[in-house]
């Protein structure tokens, strides 16, 4: 008798098969953890579950009983609650208000319009008492720091009274004390007889409070096990499909002078980085690791002119230059691959070619101003077959091809700048492993050509292999900087929290 | 150590405050040239210009904080009026809209005309929520819509485009009378105000106005129905439009189908200089108030002082455009 099941379930997104035949069981008064590299459709399943998505086929058996789940006020209803990978906070409003939103307690019954102030406050105390957390139910959620909003978060989970309580990352932000915290409270709900769908990456977590796992990958199931029969190595081995030996390209880069250098950046955002130094050398490959809100995408958003800084200097070939715009970085010779590919990345109603060139597109120019048209189609067809695009034309456009032929297209556009410095944030992130080689490979070639590569990752793995040398940050500083080959992930997470108060 | 942070956050003051400094320094400016301004019957005027305006603010109000606009509130305001005034003229008025109609109780047509004004504002709600339209562009629609319905309704035989006069005396008791000192007008600005605030801060409505225009997702995920909020909300400010055409064909004694025109325009700069955030989200009703009688006092100033119409729409303008970038720089600064 399950407690929760997903059967058969598959969900199709333009252009990639997020899901596919997939199916999930969870007993009661289980910790059941689902694991997959990112872009496995771990959260996809979630979501599905969670009403946020509809799948195309499948079915959830709920209790026993089959249900169908159309948004995610049914799922709350029928006893589901979940904890969001990205946090859903509504800044300008009080830690109370958050927590029960959409089901305030009302001044005398259910269909009074009017909020019981009083009791939402006697119930927040409460709750937040129970699950000893330290907050204060009138703050304002703008006011609070990353790890703190998680907690507003998990105790928003908590207080539905669910029978199943998916965690989608819930210690990302989280201290190490906060997380052993947020365990005792899993397993108190475990004796209440709720349920918990628990998605990590963190392996030491999973090996510690899951009873049961599933594994995906590339949006299939592989299979379940009992968490006691596996071991770190096996569930990597189980994640990835091969051996991890395979799972990068051999390095064949080596660094060399000093290509780039950051001295002392500090914003004047009093909760954002803070004196951060780091050098990058030629033909290097420079990680930049830890947790969500360290504030590493901010840093590298402020070397390529994106964001203000109000101290530090930048050298390039050990001069001095001002950056206060990304037209001067891309002067400077600098690409940013940004980590919101649909967001800030594509234009998704746009070609693959208008894609390509948009960042290059004066030197298109004839004298007559006219755009020389032979020379476009000439560059975007190389640059399709140098970097291995999958897609039927240059005229396609760019949203219906898969996300990791985006990247390549988006990797191809700074390319044809002609780079020395490229920084890439989160380039493998949504991407399935096949095209996350290819991109490692484009890395490494890159590196070998003697350009200076950074890259924020989140990624441990991906960190430790394919770095040379990895900046670890922490609450906005340089927590230290560390040799890829000599470190573990177990150096670089403790250096990552090493400021969190 | 203790001087820096004190004086951060008086920038910080400042900062948030700016427009509305610059305003308050302008009132001065007004007041030094011509004192006058600061009789009580002169203020006691300029208050009962502002209670219609306060009303529609306020309306505007629930569509800004969800972070969009009612660009249909000023043609609202005329239809409201129009339709109000021709159910409420004197018997022996000659030139009466319904010849024929017989004496009805005060509050049929007023009731009337803000109930229209509720419908139009669900329709909005529903193609703004149901058909993902944007607000700026549903209310764009409504708003031509709105003049061509009230323009056929007003031309209708045997008024003829006539401005609608003789309206009845308890009509326009409400618009211009007082009971002692205190206009009729201004206290049902203060009722409406108190009830807003109400319905904001203490009921589940008021708090999913703010959800949604916070984090629109966020209410999603928490089960919040947007649909239902968004036609809620647009429903609120029809009404409360609606309401204030009535309270300004009460006022000014008329109405034609050209009343109220731009008057959304001041509804929506009162309600920026007030404090309300055109990304959504923030916004009190004290802080609209406060921006409609500073909006409604420099107004009536740059008149009383003598400056020539086309310098007011001027510096309006400017006043609007300041307001709105001094908000948006609050919130994208922090980058």
């Amino acid at each position: 008798m399950y407690s929760l099941e997903m059967n058969h379930v598959s969900k199709v997104f333009p252009g990639v098969k997020a899901l596919d035949d997939v199916t999930l069981k969870v007993r009661p008064r289980t910790v059941h953890a689902l694991m997959g590299e990112n872009g496995a459709g771990k959260s996809t399943l979630m979501k599905c579950l969670f009403g946020l998505y509809t799948m195309d086929e499948g079915e959830i058996l709920f209790q026993g009983g089959k249900v169908s789940i159309p948004d995610s006020a049914s799922a709350l209803k029928l006893g589901i609650s979940m904890i969001h990978q990205e946090l859903h906070p509504i800044p300008h409003r009080t830690v109370m208000e958050n927590i029960w939103l959409g089901r305030f307690p009302r001044v005398g019954g259910t269909w009074s319009p009017i909020v019981d102030h009083k009791e939402m406050y006697r119930r927040t105390e409460s709750l937040l008492a129970d699950l000893k957390l330290n907050l204060n139910p009138k703050d304002l959620l703008r006011d609070l720091s990353a790890s703190k909003a998680q907690s507003v978060e998990i105790a928003k989970a908590v207080s539905y009274d669910a029978k199943i309580i998916i965690m989608d990352e819930p210690s990302s932000s989280l201290t190490e004390n906060e997380v052993e915290h947020l365990f005792s409270i899993i397993n108190d709900l475990k004796g209440r007889g709720v349920s918990i769908v628990y998605i990590s990456h963190k392996m030491e977590e999973i090996l510690k409070i899951s009873d049961e796992v599933t594994i995906m990958r590339d949006g299939k199931s592989v299979g379940t096990w009992p968490a006691s029969e596996l071991t770190t190595d096996l569930i990597i081995k189980k994640m990835v499909g091969r051996d991890l030996s395979h799972r990068f390209p051999p390095k064949e880069n080596t660094p060399g002078e000093e290509l780039l250098r950051v001295a002392g950046f500090t914003s004047p955002h009093a909760k954002s980085f803070k004196d951060v130094s780091f050098t990058l050398k030629k033909g290097e490959i420079l990680g930049i690791g830890g947790l969500v809100g360290a504030q590493r995408t901010e840093v590298m958003e402020a070397i390529f002119g994106l964001r203000v800084h109000s101290a530090g200097k930048l050298y390039i070939h050990g001069k001095e230059v001002f950056v206060n715009s990304a037209f001067e970085a891309k002067k400077h010779g600098m690409a940013l691959l940004t980590e919101e590919r649909r967001a800030t990345g594509i234009f998704p109603v746009l070609s693959v070619m208008e894609n390509l060139l948009i960042a290059n597109m004066k030197s298109y120019q004839k004298k007559s101003r006219l755009l020389d048209n032979r020379r476009m189609v000439d560059d975007t067809k190389r640059s399709i077959k140098l970097l291995n695009v999958k897609t039927p034309n240059s005229k396609t456009l760019i949203k219906s091809l898969s996300g990791g032929n985006q990247q390549k297209v988006l990797f191809a556009r700074w390319l044809l700048t002609l780079p020395e410095i490229l920084i890439l944030d989160e380039p493998t992130r949504g991407i399935d492993v096949g095209a996350k080689y290819e991109i490692y490979m484009i890395m490494m070639e890159l590196a070998k050509q003697g350009k200076g590569v950074v890259m924020i990752s989140s990624e441990m793995p991906e960190l430790i292999g394919m770095t040379d040398r990895i900046v670890v940050m922490s609450e906005g500083r340089v927590a230290g900087i560390v040799d890829s080959q000599e470190t573990s992930q177990e150096d670089i997470m403790r250096l990552a929290t090493k400021f969190i108060q | 150590m203790l001087f820096d942070l004190s004086k951060k956050k008086i920038q910080n003051f400042i900062m948030q405050k700016a427009i509305f400094l610059v305003l308050l320094m302008l009132v001065v400016v007004i007041a030094i040239i011509n004192p006058k301004i600061l009789r009580l019957v002169v203020l006691r005027d300029i208050l009962m210009q502002s209670s219609t305006k306060v009303i529609m603010a306020l309306g505007m109000m629930f569509v800004i904080l969800t972070g969009g606009v009612d660009l249909g509130g000023g043609r609202l305001v005329g239809m409201a009026a129009v339709i109000s005034a021709s159910m409420l003229q004197t018997p022996d008025y000659l030139r009466r809209f319904f010849p024929d109609l017989p004496q009805l109780p005060l509050f049929v047509p007023i009731v009337m005309a803000v109930v229209v004004g509720i419908l139009i504002g669900v329709l909005n709600g529903t193609i703004v929520a149901k058909f993902k339209v944007p607000a700026f562009i549903a209310t764009l629609g409504s708003m031509l819509i709105i003049y061509g319905v009230n323009s056929i309704y007003f031309n209708m035989p045997p008024n003829n485009s006539q401005p609608i006069g003789g309206l009845r005396p308890d009509f326009t008791f409400l618009g211009s009378g007082s009971i002692g000192f205190v206009p009729v007008i201004v206290i049902f600005a203060a009722l409406v105000s108190i009830a807003v605030w109400f319905v904001l801060n203490k009921t589940v409505f008021g708090k999913n106005v703010y959800a949604v225009g916070g984090n629109a997702e966020a209410a999603t995920v928490s089960g919040v129905n947007i649909t239902h909020t968004l036609m809620g909300l647009f429903a609120v400010c029809g009404g409360l439009i609606a309401l204030s055409g009535v309270l300004e064909a009460a006022r000014t004694g008329g109405a034609t189908n050209n009343y109220g025109n731009g008057y959304e325009l001041d509804a929506i700069a009162s309600c920026v200089v007030g404090g309300v955030s055109t990304t959504g989200g923030v916004g009190s009703v004290p802080g609209v108030i406060a921006g409609v009688v500073i909006f409604s006092f420099i107004n009536y100033g740059l008149t009383f002082v003598g400056v020539n119409p086309y310098w007011q729409s001027i510096i309006k303008g400017m006043i609007i455009v300041a307001a709105v970038s001094f908000d948006i720089r609050k919130y994208v600064q922090k980058k």
